[in-house]
């Protein structure tokens, strides 16, 4: 189990005139939590999105399973979950025709399932009402409670903890531990204070460098 | 990747699904619109609008509508469709949806492609289902009427599809609407040159297979083409977001 999931070499990336980060080199192990840290504006959610293959302007190369990610990208895609800080929850459709859309083309996931899903988040009485009566908070639980169903051994979330409660907070806590202890692995950012054993620490650098 | 696919659940299925993928891309598109039906008139209002104005501002004559009613069908439907395209895949970008999308294991083309389905089943066919009211408004005669509707079926899937690499080029922009038009206007010009002088042709009685075949030959080219640089599009747009 020691062989690395996800590899980034010599990432480097800017924006405008500023780069965000360069020489960045990390292996991502299964059963490992990762912690992406940095101040506002040091390209935490970037760097996140490069290694989801949402953004493809960064130089240096992302492997999967040893292999440049790109060639693989089905299989890349089919392994790893990523939930940005837009939700992809659309406003005016229930909670529960969202994870079925989410869901939809992945591992297959029954109603019973995602109902299951959506009550372990505290959501049960609002499964089939409108996500945007909804507060802020309850749509990122919907957006989470793919968690709950979700099989890919790569998890990458950025800023999970936002919106969410403090009993919301250590249910997630809980549960991503247990995910780790699972053999998954796991890339956060947060602001929060994330305590885990054996956890790996990426820090990018004071709203990035000056060139 | 079969063997070396890390920690693989069992039973997963590799290239399977991509039905399952688009039909949910088709219906979440299409319970949002329903529920949401103002950006589903306001297309249609203004087809109806322009093609009710037209008589009054031009000439309400029969012989000048007889002649001139097939354009103006036409170009009013291609500028509500025009008109609807900049919703095509901003809601989704907003919400982050597109995101989510764009990291489905399926191919992105054909998702893109059941996105421009979508988008036509919601603008373009409410378009052709008025079209024989408003035809006989502006007095065309049966014939003419049945070929204006068989080409606007052909055609208003083809400014759907070629609308959508525009709408996803002009994503990362604050106010998309000036640059849409002009980018996507030059590429909508040939088919309503084919779809107006089908009708013309029809309206003198002359053969219009012809036509109706090359219109159906844009429709092929456009939904094996269109989709790619869709897709190649919304990848750009969401690497600058």
């Amino acid at each position: 189990m020691s062989e690395p999931l996800l590899q980034a070499v010599n990432l480097r990336c800017e924006r405008g005139d500023r780069v965000l980060f360069q020489d960045l080199s990390f292996d991502i192990l299964p059963g490992t939590l990762t912690r992406v840290e940095g101040p506002n504006g040091s390209g935490k959610t970037t760097l996140l999105r490069v290694l989801a293959g949402l953004n493809d302007n960064a130089e240096g190369q992302v492997l999967w399973g040893g292999k440049d990610r790109n060639a693989n990208r089905e299989s890349f895609l089919r392994n790893m979950l990523y939930i940005g800080h837009r939700p992809g929850i659309r406003p005016m459709l229930s909670p529960l025709e969202n994870l079925q859309t989410l869901t939809a083309g992945r591992a297959e996931c029954s109603t019973a399932m995602l109902r299951q899903a959506l009550s372990g988040t505290g959501l049960e009485s609002f499964g089939d009402v409108p996500c945007h009566r909804l507060s802020a908070g309850q749509q990122r639980r919907v957006a989470l409670a793919r968690l709950l169903v979700a099989d890919e051994p790569l998890w990458i979330l950025d800023e999970i903890f936002t919106a969410i409660d403090a009993r919301g907070v250590e249910a997630l806590e809980r549960l991503l531990s247990r995910r780790v202890d699972e053999g998954g692995s796991i890339v956060v950012t947060t602001h929060h204070n994330l305590n885990a054993s054996g956890m790996q620490s990426i820090t990018l650098g004071e709203g990035g460098h000056e060139l | 990747m079969n063997s070396e696919g890390p920690n693989r659940p069992a039973g997963r299925r590799d290239s399977a699904g991509i039905l399952a993928a688009m039909k949910a891309v088709m219906l979440g598109d299409l319970k949002s619109s329903f529920r949401q039906p103002r950006d589903l008139v306001n297309p249609l209002l203004f087809f109806v609008l322009v093609v009710m104005l037209f008589p009054l501002g031009v000439s309400p004559e029969v012989a000048f509508l007889q002649q001139a009613g097939a354009g103006i069908l036409w170009v009013a439907a291609l500028l509500s469709v025009l008109l609807s395209l900049d919703h095509l895949f901003r809601h989704d970008f907003d919400d982050g949806t597109l995101e989510q999308l764009v990291l489905q294991p399926q191919p992105l083309f054909l998702l893109v492609l059941a996105k421009s389905m979508a988008h036509w089943v919601l603008t373009g066919l409410p378009l052709v289902l008025l079209t024989p009211l408003l035809g006989v408004m502006v007095h065309l005669e049966g014939n003419s009427i049945a070929v204006l509707c068989l080409t606007l079926l052909i055609g208003t899937p083809v400014l759907s599809l070629i609308g959508a690499i525009g709408a996803a080029l002009t994503l990362g922009l604050r106010s998309a609407g000036v640059l849409l038009s002009l980018m996507i206007i030059p590429l909508y010009i040939p088919v309503l040159i084919f779809g107006t002088g089908t009708v013309m042709a029809a309206g003198e009685a002359a053969p219009v297979t012809g036509q109706l075949a090359l219109m159906g030959a844009f429709l092929v080219l456009a939904l094996t083409l269109a989709p790619f640089a869709s897709a190649a599009a919304l990848r750009i747009s969401l690497s600058n977001a």
